[in-house]
C-alpha cells in the first residue's frame, strides 16, 4: 500500500514529468510525425495516383474498345443504308426507264397511235373523195337522163304536131309555108312534114284519168267514175262428185231448137211478105211520091165537127174517147143524210 | 194521169238533186266560193243527201262534204257537230268503192285540223272501218284510208296509239309494197306520222318489218316518195340507239348519200335529217357514217342548198364532231370548217347561224390543232361580232359565246388571237390573255414528271 500512496503522491509529479517530457518530445515527435505523415501521404498519394493512372488507362482502353465497337456498328448501319439507297436508286432508275418505254409504247399503240391516226385520216379523205366523185357522176348521169327524156318528149311532141299539120306540106305546084321560094333551103319543119305520116283523126279517146285522192276535181261528173269491167273467166277445175259427163250436159244444154209446125214460120210472116212486096215496088219505082189526082179540092176541105160533141175549147172527149161517167162520185158529197 | 208523168216528176227531182250536188262539189274546189256556200247553209242541205237512194248522189255529196271540211276547221267542226260521222262510218263498211273513197276523204279532211276533231273521229269508231278499208282491193280506197289514218296519227301520241291499237301498222306495211306510187307515198307518210311520237310506237312499226321495205324503196326514182321514206326512217331512228342501229343494218349507206344529190330540196333535207338522227346517238354510229364518206357528202349538200334545208346538215356535222377528237379531225379534213364558216357568214336566219356557231364550237374545242383549224378560217371575229351585236337573238348570243370560249381555251394560233386583244369584252379578254401567256411563257405551266406524276404536256 505504500507504494500506492507513493505512487499516488508521485502521480501528479509523474503526470507533470510525464507531461513535461512528452511535451518536449512531443514537439519533436510531432515534427517527425508530421514529416513521416507527409512522406507517407506523398507516397500514398503517389501510389494512389499511380493506381488511378492505371485505372484511367484501363478505363480508357475499355471505353476505347467499346466506342470502337459502337462506332463500327453505326458505321455498318450507315453502310447498309447507303448500299440500300444506292440499290434502290438504281432500281428506280431502271424501273423508270422500263416504265418510260412501256408508257410510250402503250400510248402510241393503244391510246393515240399517231401513224394509225394519220392512216385513218388519209383513208377517210380518200373515201370522201371517192364518194364525192361517185356522187358527181351520179348527178351528171341523172342530169343526162333528164335531158334525154326532155329531148325525147320534145321530139315526140314535134312529131305529133308534124303529123297533125301534114296538110301544110308543099306540093309540086304550090310551095308550102315552110318552103318559101325566097329561101335558099327549106325550113327544117318542111323536112319533118315530109317524113311524117298523115294523122287520121280518130274518135276522141276517153282520156284515162288517174285515180288518186289528189285528183278529186275529176270526180265532178258521175260518168267519169270508172265503170266495173267484165272480168275474164276463171279456169275451172274439174268438179268433184257424181256429176254427169260434161259433153252430155253441154249437148243437152245447147240442143238446137226444133220448133213445132205452128212456130216453124215467123208469126209476122204476112207482114214480112207485105214489106217485101213494098220494098220490091220501091225498087222498081222511079220516085216514091204518090201519084196525086189533078184536083185536090176534096183534100183541102176542113172538117167541121158536130156541135154536139165540141165545146168552146175544142172537141169534147165524151162521145169519142169515153162514154161512161169518169168520176161518178164527183157529184156526191161526204155529208151523211141528215136524219 | 199516166204513170209516165208521175215518174217524170221523180226523174226531175233526181236530176235536180244530182245537179245540185255536182255543182256544190265543183264550187267547193275554189276557196272563194266556200264562204258563200257556208253562209247559204250547205252543210244542212248536204247531210240528207248522204242518205240518198241514188249511189252517185251519195258519193258526190260525200265528196262535196270532204272538200268543204278540207278548207277550214269551222266547217270540219260543223261536220262533226251535225252527227254526220256515225252515218259515214256505218256506210263505209257496206258501200261500194267510190263511196268508200269519198267517205275516207271526208274523215281525212275532218281529222287533219286539230287533235279534238281527230279524237271525235276516233270516238265514233271510225278507226276499225278505216283499217278494214285498208284491206280493200281498190288502191284508191286504200290510199284514202291510209291518208285519213296518217292525218289522225299526226297530232299526238295518244291518237297514234289508238291507230296502232286498231291494227293499222301491218296493213300499212303491206300497202307500202303495192305497185301504185301514190299509195306507197301515203303509206310511208302515215308510218312516219305514227312513229314520230315515242320509242314504243317506233318499235311497233319496226316490229311489223317496215324498215326492210322502206330501205328497198330508197332507190325509187320518184322524189315525193323518197321524201316520205326518208322522213319515216329518220322518225324511227331518232328515238334510241337500238332503233338507229336497226335502220343502219338495213344497209342504207351509201345509197342514202345519193339522195343527198337529188334535185328536190326536201329530199336533200330529209336525207340529211336521217343521217343526223343516226349520227347523234353514239360515237360508233358517227364512226360508221364517217367511214362511209357521209361527212363529205353532207358538206357538199350544205354547199348546194340555202336556208332551212341546210339546217339538218349543219347539225349533223356538229353532232359528229362532238363525240370525239378523231371524228372532229375527220370533219376538218373533209373541208367542213370553211363550209360552216360560210354558212355562219351568209345565212340571214338566226337559228341557222346559232346551229353553225354551235357546230364550230364542237369542232374546235378538242385540241390546239382543232382550234387552229377553226381559227385559220377567220371565223372567230365573226363569232365575236355575233355575240356582241344587239340584234342577235338570245340563243345565238349564248351559243356564239360558248363557241368562242371553248375554242379560245385551246387556241394557240396567235395571229387569230391578236384582233381579240383590241375589241373583246373583258370576260373573253381574260381567256385570250391566258392563251397568250401559255404560248409565250410555257415554263410557267410546265411541270416535271416526278412532281406531277404525269408526262408533261408540250405545245
Amino acid at each position: 500500500m505504500a507504494t500506492l500512496a507513493r505512487l499516488q503522491a508521485r502521480s501528479t509529479f509523474l503526470a507533470q514529468q510525464y507531461y513535461f517530457r512528452n511535451s518536449v518530445v512531443d514537439i519533436f515527435r510531432k515534427k517527425e510525425y508530421d514529416a513521416a505523415v507527409k512522406i507517407q501521404s506523398w507516397f500514398r498519394g503517389c501510389r494512389v495516383r499511380a493506381y488511378l493512372r492505371h485505372l484511367h488507362r484501363v478505363a480508357t482502353v475499355i471505353q476505347k474498345c467499346w466506342r470502337g465497337y459502337l462506332g463500327r456498328q453505326q458505321y455498318q448501319l450507315i453502310v447498309k443504308l447507303a448500299f440500300c439507297s444506292m440499290k434502290m436508286n438504281l432500281y428506280n432508275a431502271m424501273a423508270v426507264r422500263i416504265q418510260k418505254q412501256w408508257r410510250g409504247y402503250r400510248i402510241r399503240k393503244y391510246c393515240f397511235n399517231y401513224f394509225y391516226y394519220k392512216e385513218y385520216l388519209r383513208a377517210v379523205s380518200e373515201t370522201n373523195d371517192a364518194i364525192r366523185e361517185a356522187l358527181e357522176e351520179f348527178a351528171e348521169m341523172k342530169e343526162r337522163e333528164d335531158k334525154k327524156a326532155d329531148l325525147e318528149r320534145k321530139e315526140k311532141k314535134k312529131g305529133y304536131e308534124a303529123r297533125k299539120m301534114h296538110y301544110l306540106l308543099s306540093t309540086k305546084q304550090i310551095p308550102g309555108i315552110y318552103n318559101s321560094p325566097f329561101r335558099k333551103d327549106p325550113d327544117p319543119w318542111e323536112l319533118r312534114l315530109q317524113k311524117a305520116k298523115p294523122l287520121i283523126s280518130q274518135r276522141p279517146k276517153v282520156k284515162k284519168i288517174s285515180v288518186s285522192v289528189s285528183n278529186w276535181p275529176a270526180y265532178a261528173s258521175p260518168q267519169v267514175l270508172p265503170q266495173p269491167k267484165i272480168l275474164p273467166p276463171i279456169d275451172r277445175k274439174p268438179c268433184q262428185g257424181p256429176f254427169r259427163d260434161i259433153t252430155e250436159v253441154l249437148e243437152q244444154r245447147y240442143k238446137p231448137l226444133e220448133p213445132t209446125l205452128r212456130v216453124a214460120e215467123p208469126i209476122n210472116e204476112l207482114q214480112a211478105a207485105r214489106e217485101e212486096l213494098r220494098k220490091q215496088e220501091c225498087m222498081r219505082n222511079i220516085h216514091d211520091d204518090m201519084f196525086l189526082p189533078f184536083s185536090s179540092y176534096n183534100k183541102n176541105k176542113k172538117y167541121i165537127p158536130l156541135m154536139h160533141s165540141s165545146s168552146k175549147y175544142g172537141p169534147d172527149s165524151y162521145g169519142s174517147q169515153h162514154f161512161r161517167d169518169e168520176n161518178p162520185t164527183k157529184w156526191l158529197c161526204n155529208k151523211l143524210e141528215a136524219n | 194521169m199516166s204513170q209516165r208523168q208521175v215518174l217524170q216528176v221523180f226523174e226531175q227531182y233526181q236530176k235536180a238533186r244530182t245537179q245540185f250536188v255536182q255543182m256544190v262539189a265543183e264550187l267547193a274546189t275554189r276557196p272563194q266560193n266556200i264562204e258563200t256556200l257556208q253562209n247559204a247553209g250547205v252543210m244542212s242541205l248536204l247531210r240528207p243527201l248522204l242518205l240518198d237512194v241514188v249511189p252517185t248522189i251519195q258519193q258526190t255529196a260525200a265528196l262535196a262534204l270532204g272538200r268543204l271540211a278540207n278548207y277550214n276547221d269551222d266547217l270540219a267542226e260543223a261536220v262533226v257537230k251535225g252527227d254526220i260521222l256515225p252515218q259515214l262510218v256505218y256506210s263505209l263498211a257496206e258501200q261500194n268503192r267510190f263511196y268508200k273513197k269519198a267517205a275516207a276523204f271526208v274523215l281525212q279532211a275532218v281529222g287533219k285540223h286539230s287533235p279534238q276533231l281527230a279524237q271525235a273521229i276516233v270516238d265514233c269508231g271510225a278507226l276499225d272501218t278505216l283499217v278494214i278499208c285498208l284491206e280493200d282491193f281498190d288502191p284508191g280506197v286504200k290510199e284514202a284510208a291510209a291518208s285519213a289514218l296518217g292525218f289522225i296519227a299526226r297530232h299526238n301520241a295518244e291518237l297514234s296509239q289508238a291507230v296502232v291499237d286498231a291494227g293499222a301498222v301491218p296493213l300499212l306495211v303491206l300497202c307500202i309494197q303495192e305497185p301504185e306510187i301514190a299509195l306507197k307515198r301515203i303509206a310511208a307518210s302515215a308510218l312516219s306520222d305514227i312513229s314520230k311520237h315515242s320509242p314504243e310506237l317506233a318499235q311497233t312499226v319496226v316490229d311489223a318489218g317496215a324498215i326492210a321495205h322502206l330501205a328497198q324503196m330508197i332507190l325509187n326514182p320518184d322524189s315525193k316518195l323518197k321524201r316520205q321514206i326518208l322522213s319515216a326512217l329518220s322518225q324511227i331512228a331518232k328515238h334510241s340507239v337500238d332503233l338507229a342501229e336497226m335502220v343502219v343494218e338495213a344497209e342504207i349507206f351509201p345509197v342514202v348519200l345519193t339522195c343527198l344529190k337529188d334535185k328536190d330540196e326536201y329530199v336533200k333535207k330529209n336525207a340529211s335529217t336521217l343521217i343526223r338522227e343516226i349520227a347523234k346517238h353514239t360515237p360508233e354510229l358517227s364512226q360508221l357514217v364517217v367511214n362511209a364518206g357521209g361527212v363529205a357528202a353532207v358538206t357538199d349538200c350544205i354547199g348546194s342548198c340555202k336556208g332551212n334545208i341546210r339546217l339538218p346538215g349543219i347539225m349533223m356535222l356538229g353532232y359528229v364532231a362532238a363525240h370525239s377528237e378523231n371524228l372532229a379531225m375527220a370533219v376538218i379534213i373533209s373541208k367542213g370548217v370553211p363550209q360552216l364558216s360560210l354558212c355562219l357568214a351568209e345565212e340571214p336566219e338566226d337559228h341557222i347561224k346559232a346551229a353553225a356557231a354551235w357546230a364550230l364550237g364542237q369542232i374546235g374545242r378538242h385540241t390546239p390543232e382543232h382550234a387552229r383549224a377553226v381559227a385559220v378560217t377567220n371565223t372567230l371575229p365573226v363569232l365575236l361580232s355575233l355575240y356582241l351585236s344587239a340584234e342577235s337573238s338570245e340563243d345565238l348570243q349564248i351559243k356564239s359565246k360558248k363557241a368562242i370560249k371553248s375554242i379560245l381555251q385551246k387556241c394557240t394560233y396567235l395571229p387569230a388571237l391578236e384582233p381579240f386583244l383590241y375589241d373583246a369584252p373583258p370576260n373573253i379578254l381574260k381567256h385570250v390573255v391566258g392563251q397568250f401567256s401559255k404560248v409565250l411563257f410555257p415554263w410557267i405551266f410546265r411541270n416535271t414528271s416526278a412532281e406531277s406524276g404525269q408526262l408533261p404536256t408540250t405545245y
